[in-house]
């Protein structure tokens, strides 16, 4: 076998395993709730990707995953640890919905779509490239800036909303201009829509920024070493700046799934607990782009089917399953290192 | 995890009539609006053998995936816990006009017709803090009382102001301290703020405090026992959070509003539209039970009976902002 082959083959190994640890741990659960697994599993996998309702349902709930595990991704692969996707994607929808809302009625479709999805993106950004900044010219640790920050940009958005651009007694904006709004792609009543598409062409752009331009290398030098990249002639502050900043902007272009593409406002809650869910689907996806749309397809279904088996089993069975995988990906992932780095010195 | 076990294993439905629930975030186990709920559908399960089943939802947008599975799967009643729910229930009753909705707190976007398949169920909590307003001021001994709101949004604000009213209504003199925990969603689960707020009322002189802050009152109640003062719980009863100092409770009868939907529906007479449930509808209010029958001396019990009889018959009018 071919040394990236057999690196392929222990990743897929490791995510494997992972899997198999998690649903026996979820079959004890089960049991000790009285429903039989395989009944429960069943459903779960019946009531997801069974009938076209459930498929659609499902990608629609993958699609937001996509989006923040390839923000995760990429600041991971720069070396950062971008844990702001929340509020990034909180100001991205919230700045997506006010525009969409202000813009005129005759605004043709191809100009308002990609506005609202750009200012969705900028606005993300925005908020990315400030812990971005400070990481880069005073060394505050981006970490704990990301994490201040969804604290900021949740309770501005709220305060912002509540004073000036909730519709009076809802917790919602007005209603976007139709033309803004992305189709829904008609699968039997579910709420998938053309953002799904969106979320595809951002993964084939992260494979070519990443790994198929000097900038993506530039990115991952930092990430490898930014010693060896300063000495290398990269300037690694500028690096350090975009990665949040384009991080930030994938994050926030979430907005375009749920404003443009489903309830056409933002409303309070919406897309809560994507952006934490985003590192685990990165995690779970080895930061590579086609790993990522797996794993959000997988977190996707969890999310979908917890609510079809919430018949059966409280919806706390589901998240503790999520948990369980995470876990149990993050332990295989360390062995799987070590076996590579093994590997790699014989 | 003993707790745990009696919840799972819902079955599909297989009664005649099938009615399916969203809760609100937060879920079955809250000990208040959404155990409420879960309760008149289990009275209404017992008395008029129906069949249901629930979703608990997640983040925000799973509580329309939900609503939706409920009315795709063929359920005739489907009811969302929360006034959250509005305007995603008023789409989907225009989107499925053979199944009937129901939305608890109901408040969509002012102007909006609400369609004939659904009942926007309304409480008029200003009633019910109109009258545990009089208790306060009748049982205050400092002429001072207060009140803890939670999240600083209208929906509270009818809590101030009926509560309010009533402490002038029995007592003008008295002074009325009145603070609210924060502006976001977390001020209603803010037990340190609620205990910092509500210590302060009691030290500037207030003897007996209202709150209307979800799990920040735990807060209020724990400044209660500290100080010694009255506290008066909201929701449900909250007599068992902390014996010692809870004068009442000001209940949301959010059960008896789903068992009487459901009710209708079994008996043929639902009918769409907003409804409101007040004290005449005794869709909301006040703990008087062996618990506190000795806290509230008889005098002060026939005076709040005397103000409800009012309310009821028009002759007193409750401020709701």
């Amino acid at each position: 076998m071919t040394k990236r082959g057999n690196e392929l083959f222990l990743q897929v190994y490791g995510v494997a395993v992972a899997l198999l640890v998690a649903m026996a741990a979820g079959s004890v659960l089960i049991l000790i709730f009285g429903q039989s697994p395989a009944n429960v599993y069943g459903v779960l996998l019946s009531k997801t990707w069974g009938n076209a309702h459930g498929i659609g349902q499902t990608l629609f709930k993958s699609t937001p995953l996509i989006f923040t595990g390839l923000s995760v991704a990429l600041a991971f692969r720069a070396g950062l640890f971008n844990i702001g996707c929340e509020g990034q994607l909180l100001v991205g929808s919230f700045a997506c919905a006010l525009v969409g809302s202000a813009l005129p009625m005759s605004t043709p479709a191809l100009l308002a779509v990609p506005l609202a999805i750009a200012v969705a993106g900028l606005a993300g950004g925005a908020l990315g490239a400030i812990p971005g900044a400070l990481r880069a010219y005073t060394g505050s640790h981006e970490v704990i800036n990301t994490i201040m920050l969804n604290f900021i940009a949740s309770a501005a958005v709220l305060w912002a909303g509540n004073r000036f651009f909730f519709v009076e007694e809802t917790t919602h904006t007005a209603e976007i201009v139709s033309t803004a709004e992305l189709p829904s792609l008609g699968i039997s009543g579910s709420a998938l829509n053309g953002s799904f598409f969106l979320a595809f062409a951002c993964a084939g752009l992260f494979w070519v920024l990443m790994d198929r331009s000097r900038r993506g290398f530039e990115l991952r030098a930092v990430g490898l070493s930014p010693l060896a990249a300063e000495n290398a002639g990269i300037d690694v502050r500028r690096s350090i700046v975009v990665a949040m900043t384009l991080s930030g902007a994938i994050a926030g272009i979430v907005g375009a799934n749920f404003v443009l593409g489903y309830k056409h406002y933002f409303e309070e809650g919406l897309g809560r607990g994507m952006g934490f869910m985003g590192i685990a689907v990165a995690l779970l996806g080895r930061n590579n782009p086609i790993g990522i749309i797996f794993a959000a397809l997988l977190f996707g279904t969890l999310s979908n089917g917890g609510l079809e088996v919430n018949a059966f089993v409280p919806k706390e069975l589901i998240e503790v399953l999520q948990a369980v995988i995470i876990l149990a990906v993050a332990i295989t992932s360390a062995t799987t290192q070590r076996a590579l780095a093994k590997g790699g010195a014989s | 995890m003993l707790v745990g076990l009696g919840r799972g294993g819902q079955q599909r439905c297989t009664a005649d009539v099938c009615i399916g629930l969203v809760f609100d975030v937060g879920g079955l186990g809250d000990k208040s609006f959404n155990d409420a709920a879960h309760r008149g559908l289990l009275r209404a399960k017992e008395e008029l053998g129906i069949g249901f089943r629930y979703v608990e939802p997640g983040d925000g947008s799973d509580r329309e995936s939900a609503l939706r599975q409920l009315a795709l799967e063929g359920n005739q009643l489907v009811i969302g816990v929360g006034f959250i729910f509005s305007d995603d229930i008023r789409n989907l009753a225009e989107e499925f006009p053979d199944t009937k909705f129901a939305c608890i707190d109901y408040s969509a976007t002012p102007g909006a017709e609400v369609p004939s398949n659904l009942s926007g169920l309304r409480f008029r909590e200003h009633e019910g803090s109109f009258l545990v307003g009089a208790l306060a001021a009748l049982k205050s001994e400092s002429k001072s009382v207060g009140f803890v709101g939670g999240m600083d949004i209208p929906l509270i604000h009818k809590f101030e102001a009926g509560y309010e009213a009533g402490v002038k209504h029995v007592c003008p003199e008295c002074e009325v301290l009145s603070t609210y925990a924060g502006t976001k969603p977390e001020a209603f689960s803010d037990p340190i703020a609620g205990k910092e707020l509500s210590l302060a009322q009691y030290n500037r002189g207030a003897d007996v405090i209202f709150h209307a802050a979800g799990k920040t009152g735990t807060g209020v109640f724990n400044a209660a026992k500290s100080k010694g003062k009255w506290a008066i719980g909201v929701d449900s009863d909250q007599f068992d959070d902390m014996p010692c100092c809870i004068l009442t409770s000001m209940v949301k009868k959010v059960d008896i509003a789903v068992f009487e939907t459901v009710r209708d529906l079994v008996q043929g007479t639902f009918e769409g539209g907003v409804r409101e449930f007040g004290l005449a509808e005794q869709g909301v209010d006040y703990v008087f039970d062996d618990n506190n029958r000795d806290r509230i001396p008889s005098e002060i019990r026939a005076r709040v009976e005397a103000i409800r009889q009012g309310v009821i018959d028009g002759t007193i009018k409750v401020p709701s902002k």
